[in-house]
C-alpha cells in the first residue's frame, strides 16, 4: 500500500523534506510499527524518530494513538508536540 | 440547531471588534461575549519574530472539532477562532476566540475551553527567531498546558 506521508516542525527539518509518498510493507499494521519502520530508511529519519513517544501522529488529518491501525490511510502526519495558541 | 464556528487560519492580521460585530449582527439573545486575543511577546528583547507552522487543513479541521465540543458543552450561541500562520513579530496577534452566550459564565468557560484544547491538539508550532541572529528553537511544549486542557475532563 501506499501512502503520503506529511512532517511538520523539527520532524520536517530532521527528515529534511515536507512529505513523501512511501510503499508500506504488509508487516506495518499500527502508528507504532510505522515509526519503528521509518527509524530504519536512513540516520535523518533515526534523527527525527530517536524519541517516538513524543511523536504526535494524525492519520486523515485527525489525531491517533501509537497503538491505532493504520488502516486504509491515504495521508499519515507525523510532527512534535504542539505549541499553538 | 447548534450554531455553526466560524473557523480561520490566515496569515493576515485579525480585527476583533469586526469579528466580534460580524458574530453579534442582528441578534437579540447573546448576553455576554467573551474575546481572548493571544499576541507576540519579545521574551525582555530576546526574541525578534516567532514563526508559526502549520498543518494546511487539519488546522482548521481540528480548530472546528474543538469548537462544535464547546458549542454544545456550553450551549454557546457563536464561536469564533481566528489563528495566524507565518512570521509574527513582538505586539503582533497570533490567535483570537470569542465566545458568545447568554450569560458571562458560558462565556468564559467556552473561550477557554477552546484555548486550553487548542493549544494542544491544534496542529500549530512556533519556532523562534532570535534578536541576536542565532537561529531560534522550536518550542517546547509545556505540561502546564496539557494540564490546563486535563482539568476540562
Amino acid at each position: 500500500m501506499t501512502v503520503k506521508l506529511v512532517y511538520f516542525a523539527w520532524v520536517r527539518e530532521r527528515i529534511g523534506k515536507p512529505e513523501e509518498e512511501i510503499e508500506l510493507p504488509d508487516a506495518v499494521k499500527t502508528v507504532r510499527d510505522l515509526l519503528s519502520h521509518l527509524k530504519t530508511l536512513g540516520e535523518e529519519y533515526e534523527a527525527a524518530l530517536q524519541y517516538p513517544e513524543v511523536i504526535r501522529v494524525a492519520i486523515d488529518q485527525e489525531h491517533v494513538e501509537h497503538h491505532e491501525t493504520i488502516g486504509s490511510a491515504r495521508e499519515i502526519g507525523i510532527f512534535p508536540p504542539m505549541t499553538g495558541g | 440547531m447548534p450554531v455553526a464556528p466560524l473557523i480561520r487560519v490566515q496569515a493576515q492580521d485579525f480585527d476583533l471588534q469586526a469579528e466580534i460585530d460580524a458574530l453579534a449582527e442582528g441578534r437579540k439573545d447573546i448576553g455576554a461575549v467573551v474575546t481572548f486575543t493571544g499576541l507576540c511577546r519579545d521574551e525582555q528583547g530576546a526574541l525578534s519574530a516567532l514563526e508559526l507552522e502549520h498543518y494546511p487543513g487539519m488546522a482548521e479541521a481540528e480548530m472546528r472539532r474543538i469548537a462544535d465540543l464547546a458549542i454544545a458543552r456550553f450551549s454557546l450561541l457563536g464561536l469564533t477562532a481566528i489563528h495566524r500562520y507565518g512570521k509574527i513579530a513582538p505586539g503582533e496577534n497570533i490567535v483570537l476566540v470569542i465566545a458568545a452566550a447568554p450569560h458571562r459564565r458560558a462565556a468564559f468557560d467556552g473561550a477557554s475551553f477552546m484555548m486550553d484544547y487548542l493549544k494542544t491538539s491544534a496542529p500549530f508550532w512556533k519556532k523562534e527567531h532570535r534578536t541576536d541572529g542565532s537561529s531560534g528553537e522550536w518550542v517546547s511544549a509545556k505540561d502546564a498546558d496539557e494540564r490546563a486542557r486535563e482539568k476540562w475532563r
